[in-house]
């Protein structure tokens, strides 16, 4: 029996390549399945949704400008780092989730596995879903897929890792930057994954992760007009009733999707741009 | 005579029957309405026919026989004999052509030049390319056998009635989907001639159902649970209704809504070309266009030569009557948008910005305005904001890249945007920055079935035209 | 002179100014063009433009095998194109090779055509191929016969070699022959400089080094006189007025064969220049086919009715 004290871990948020605590000083008590105290996570609120969508736009032009090759290296070195976490966040899952270790471990590496799937995809999806388009005239007419912009992941609550991971990947692959509210009960995985972006080659503020409650944030997350996009996958009725019409009002992309990886997902939050030029001499 | 004077040649009406009145077209057959209102030729204000108002029980009768014909005819049907319909339709189309152009211009007020040459012919390319794709489904990029929504309900503009219906029922039609649809309340007449053309090429009864009348009838359109999907062009205001309206439901929508498109003018632009574009941009169709370049953003050290040029090709545009063929410049489409582009002139005006119209009589009966540019005008005045949908251009200048760019995307719209230059690095650039959906560059205002048309940002969901604009009309998984 | 304002005539004013013209994009001009060639030209405007394209015509034969009889049967024509019908305007010019210049200048002083130009096509037309002294004598022979109108041709190799001074220096030593009311037509063969931007850069070398017209072909190269090489020319022509304060005017030669190409001409003319260059002393239409068909176009207007060919005489 080893007696020493473990230091345990300060859970934050991560904004713009930080670590703030929540501007609101709030904080809620993560529990176990048992119901013994784990962590106090940061109660995020609307402010620091305001201060990660600022920091989110602000990655945007570097981000969504950097190769595609690039990106893709940026993303595969993530791949890389999460698997020297995941003895990490298996812990992290089984400690509170109560699942199995070897269900905790299918998990981790479903999630880290497609993830690699997602970083392949940055420098191919432009040749599958653009086009070139024989228009009847002397134009040469070509349409080509880019980044929707800041795009807003309220993360599912049937996993605290992979559903998270399995809507950012596709969002950030093609360019675009994230605000992210972590599963609730269990954040502390996403926390973690936000420690593995801090030390990776990803652009501070290209993917933003706040922890907290979703009936409280979603409805800032739908009306805020600098969020171009939200994957909203799992939320129900009424509340995605809800978004969807204050959504309505910059006409975000409102997508969910089923646990399937599919290069859908990524198109789903960019835009095809068509360019006109004309042909001669 | 000692100058050039173009003797009127106006295109002859006689092509065309108009009846006195028009029910529905529903289950392959015109139904009365409960009661009618008036469409007008907006070039004289004369009474062209009695259309009907659609209720929300035309509606449901218009539903109840798309989804009949859904389930019973055309998602049982093979896609090469859906497309073959659709290659029927199409040649009927161009084999009454001008009857259609000249029905176009008279209801819409837009010169038969433009209908002649640019709606009809768009709308018959329309069918033949998704005639095309009824039986290539597999290859649009969904996976093999993809499925259609079932029952589309569609809602169109007044700027281009017959095009925008083409649009709309062409891909509707193509990927297994049948159709209804809600044509412009001041532009039926085309729609309504569309049904004989149904019914000329004997497409199954239900498939296509037309039910004409205001923004109420659309709204129950768009509130009946039998509609599977939303296909609307228009304004951005309306768009978010239906955005709100359809929230609590699982209906798919596509909206191309409004836009305020820049075009860019560098210093190394091919300058006659380029004054043939802005005229393009904002001119074409009285500027009833949601792609219109109207904002024309000039590069300082040009702007007064390209301004001098633009004064002088602005006389010889030809306003007037819309069945004269060399009319360049028709009707505005109603009194209602006549008195939304005077106010947003007015306000130009109250702002400080120039205004400058060249010389035309406009005549003294119809809804008229005379093609108008504002100088002086920045990105706070409201002209450079509000979308005019009319003839009226707001000009601006730019003194580096950079600055085009930013004033370009300063905008809840993102639809389309020109950039004139002949550095092709600098249009790669440029197109790159810009956050629109169409990029017209050394050119303006070309559409065509096989080039995706849509939005980015307030200027709407999806894409019409393509591949792209194939795929809203279909389920996608992911 | 114009010339003075915009270039010296050395090679570097020269390259500097045309290459610093705007582009030409070839789709646009197309498209303008195209859609200019939609105008519907009916009734009162059809018949005024009939007459004024006629008065237009620089009647032309142009042929290894003319002789004396055919440049006097044309020069007849150019007086009163339709025998029967006085009220045709005459053309506004004969166009030949200079050893043709005596005898239609003779014949047509002779018939009351004083008031029709005779023009000659020189410099070694159609190639300009040869030394500048030949292309100056004959040049100076043309005159010496009673030429009043000299159309001369560039040096088009010159041109497309970046020649620019070869170029205007043979357009200016030409220039110094025609004092004295001889107007000179410098003709650029669109059809061999081929794009549009030659085309526009050409004209302003024309127009710079002192031509009084500038002419888009020999009617020897196809393509010729298109609507869009026209239209690039009459914008040159506007743009210049609008740097010079002086009109210079536009002849299109070749492959102008109807009625209906004749009227898309003054279309273009009247809705890039305007109207005051629709007068023969800034355009010109260089054809000999075209006449015939403005006679009968002009017979069925009249008439009512369609003639047949054997209204109009042949040439």
């Amino acid at each position: 029996m080893n007696e020493r004290l473990e230091v345990n871990k300060t859970y934050k948020l991560f904004i713009g390549g930080a670590f703030p605590r929540s501007e609101s000083g709030r904080t809620y008590e993560i529990n176990n399945q048992s119901g013994d105290f784990i962590a106090n996570a940061c109660l995020a609120s609307r402010k620091d949704l305001r201060d990660a969508v600022v920091a989110s736009r602000n990655a945007q032009p570097k981000w969504s400008s950097a190769t595609a090759y690039n990106r893709g290296q940026i993303l595969y070195r993530i791949a890389e780092m999460l698997e020297g976490r995941k003895d990490q966040l298996i812990q992290e899952i089984t400690h509170i989730d109560g699942v199995s270790q070897s269900a905790a471990q299918d998990e981790v590496i479903k999630t880290i596995d497609r993830w690699v799937w997602y970083a392949g995809w940055s420098d191919k999806l432009s040749s599958i879903a653009g086009s070139t388009n024989p228009v009847s005239g002397p134009f040469y007419n070509f349409t080509i897929p880019e980044p929707l912009g800041v795009v807003g992941v309220i993360a599912p609550e049937s996993s605290a890792l992979l559903g998270l991971i399995e809507a950012l990947a596709p969002i950030i692959v093609s360019g675009n930057t994230v605000v992210a509210l972590a599963n609730s009960h269990n954040p502390l995985p996403a926390i973690t994954f936000a420690e593995v972006l801090a030390t990776s080659d990803l652009p501070a503020g290209v993917v933003n992760v706040l922890t907290g409650k979703k009936q409280e944030l979603a409805p800032w997350f739908a009306s805020h007009m600098d969020i171009d996009g939200l994957d909203v996958s799992e939320i129900e009725e009424p509340l995605l009733a809800d978004i969807k019409v204050a959504g309505a009002e910059n006409l975000k992309r409102i997508r969910t999707f089923s646990d399937e990886a599919s290069p859908q997902r990524i198109l789903a939050f960019m835009e095809a741009k068509t360019i006109w030029h004309p042909i001669g001499v | 005579m000692s100058i050039f004077e173009y003797a009127p040649a106006p295109e002859s009406r006689a092509i065309v029957t108009i009846k006195p009145s028009y029910g529905h077209f529903i289950n392959g057959g015109f139904v009365e309405g409960l009661s009618v209102f008036p469409t007008l030729n907006p070039a004289t204000e004369e009474t062209l026919s009695q259309i009907s108002l659609g209720s929300i029980a035309d509606v449901d009768r218009a539903v109840a026989a798309a989804r009949v014909a859904y389930e019973s005819a055309w998602s049982k049907m093979s896609g090469r004999e859906r497309g073959k319909y659709l290659f029927r339709v199409a040649r009927i189309l161009q084999e009454r052509a001008r009857e259609f152009a000249v029905l176009e211009s008279l209801d819409n007020g837009k010169p038969i030049r433009e209908s002649r040459d640019v709606d009809i012919p768009l709308a018959a390319a329309h069918f033949f390319y998704h005639a095309g794709w009824a039986d290539k489904l597999d290859y649009a990029g969904l996976g093999n056998s993809p499925k259609p929504h079932g029952v589309t309900g569609q809602i169109i503009p007044w700027n281009f009635p017959l095009l925008m219906l083409a649009w709309k029922i062409a891909p509707a039609l193509a990927t297994g989907n049948t159709v209804v649809l809600k044509p412009a309340e001041t532009t039926s007449l085309t729609a309504l001639l569309f049904a004989e053309v149904c019914q000329q090429a004997d497409l199954p009864h239900g498939v296509v159902n037309i039910v004409t009348g205001d923004g109420t009838t659309g709204s129950a359109l768009v509130d009946h649970p039998g509609i599977d999907k939303i296909a609307f062009t228009g304004s951005t205001q309306v768009g978010k209704e239906i955005a709100r309206a359809i929230a609590s439901t699982t209906k798919k929508a596509t909206l191309e809504l409004g836009g305020k498109a820049a075009n860019i003018v560098f210093d190394d632009a091919p300058i006659d070309e380029t004054v043939e574009g802005i005229v393009n941009g904002i001119f074409f169709n009285q500027g009833h266009v949601c792609c219109a370049g109207s904002r024309l953003l000039l590069q300082e050290n040009i702007s007064e030569e390209i301004l001098s040029k633009l004064k002088v090709r602005m006389a010889q545009i030809r306003v007037g009557d819309p069945l004269d063929k060399n009319t360049d410049l028709g009707a505005i489409n109603s009194s209602a948008q006549l008195d939304k582009i005077r106010e947003l002139s007015s306000a130009g005006d109250a702002e400080g910005a120039e205004r400058w119209s060249p010389p035309c009589d406009l005549p003294s009966r119809g809804f008229w305005f005379a093609p108008t540019i504002f100088t002086g005008v920045t990105q706070a005045h409201r002209i450079a904001r509000e979308e005019i949908f009319g003839p009226v251009l707001s000009v601006l200048t730019f003194r580096t890249p950079q600055e085009a760019i930013e004033k370009a995307n300063n905008t809840p719209y993102g639809l389309s945007a020109g950039i004139w230059s002949e550095k092709g690095s600098r249009i790669l650039w440029a197109a790159q920055q810009l956050k629109a959906g169409v990029i017209w560059a050394n050119t303006f205002n070309k559409f065509d079935p096989a080039s995706p048309f849509g939005g980015y940002k307030e200027s709407g969901w999806g894409r019409e035209g393509g591949r792209h604009g194939l795929t809203a009309y279909l389920k996608s998984e992911g | 002179m114009a010339s003075v304002n915009l270039v010296d005539g050395s090679e570097t004013s020269l390259k500097n100014f045309l290459t610093n013209l705007s582009g030409v994009d070839q789709t646009g001009a197309e498209a303008r063009a195209a859609t200019l060639a939609t105008r519907s030209i009916k009734t009162s405007a059809k018949s005024w433009a009939i007459d004024t394209a006629i008065s237009m015509v620089d009647l032309t034969t142009l042929e290894g095998a003319d002789t004396p009889g055919k440049v006097r049967a044309l020069c007849t024509k150019a007086v009163r194109p339709d025998p029967t019908d006085a009220g045709v305007p005459k053309v506004a010019a004969i166009c030949v090779y200079n050893d043709m210049v005596k005898i239609a200048r003779d014949h047509l002083d002779a018939i009351g055509g004083k008031d029709v130009a005779v023009a000659a096509v020189t410099t070694a037309f159609p190639s300009g191929r040869a030394s500048i002294e030949v292309k100056i004598q004959d040049t100076q022979d043309a005159i010496d016969a009673g030429a009043t109108e000299i159309d001369m041709v560039i040096d088009r190799g010159a041109f497309l070699s970046g020649k620019y001074a070869l170029v205007f220096d043979e357009i200016v030593k030409i220039r110094k022959l025609c004092s004295a009311g001889v107007h000179l037509k410098v003709i650029l063969e669109t059809g061999e400089l081929v794009t549009y931007d030659n085309v526009r850069r050409a004209s302003f070398l024309a127009m710079a080094a002192g031509a009084d017209f500038i002419k888009t072909s020999t009617g020897k190269v196809s393509p010729a006189a298109t609507p869009p090489v026209v239209l690039v020319m009459l914008e040159a022509v506007r743009d210049f007025y609008a740097m010079t304060g002086t009109r210079i005017g536009v002849k299109a030669a070749g492959g102008i064969r109807t009625t209906k190409d004749a009227i898309k001409q003054l279309v273009l003319v009247n809705e890039t220049t305007g109207p005051d260059w629709l007068t023969p002393s800034l355009f010109r239409i260089g054809a000999s086919a075209l006449l015939n068909d403005l006679l009968m176009q002009r017979m069925k207007m009249r008439d009512g009715y369609y003639p047949n060919s054997t209204y109009v005489t042949i040439d």
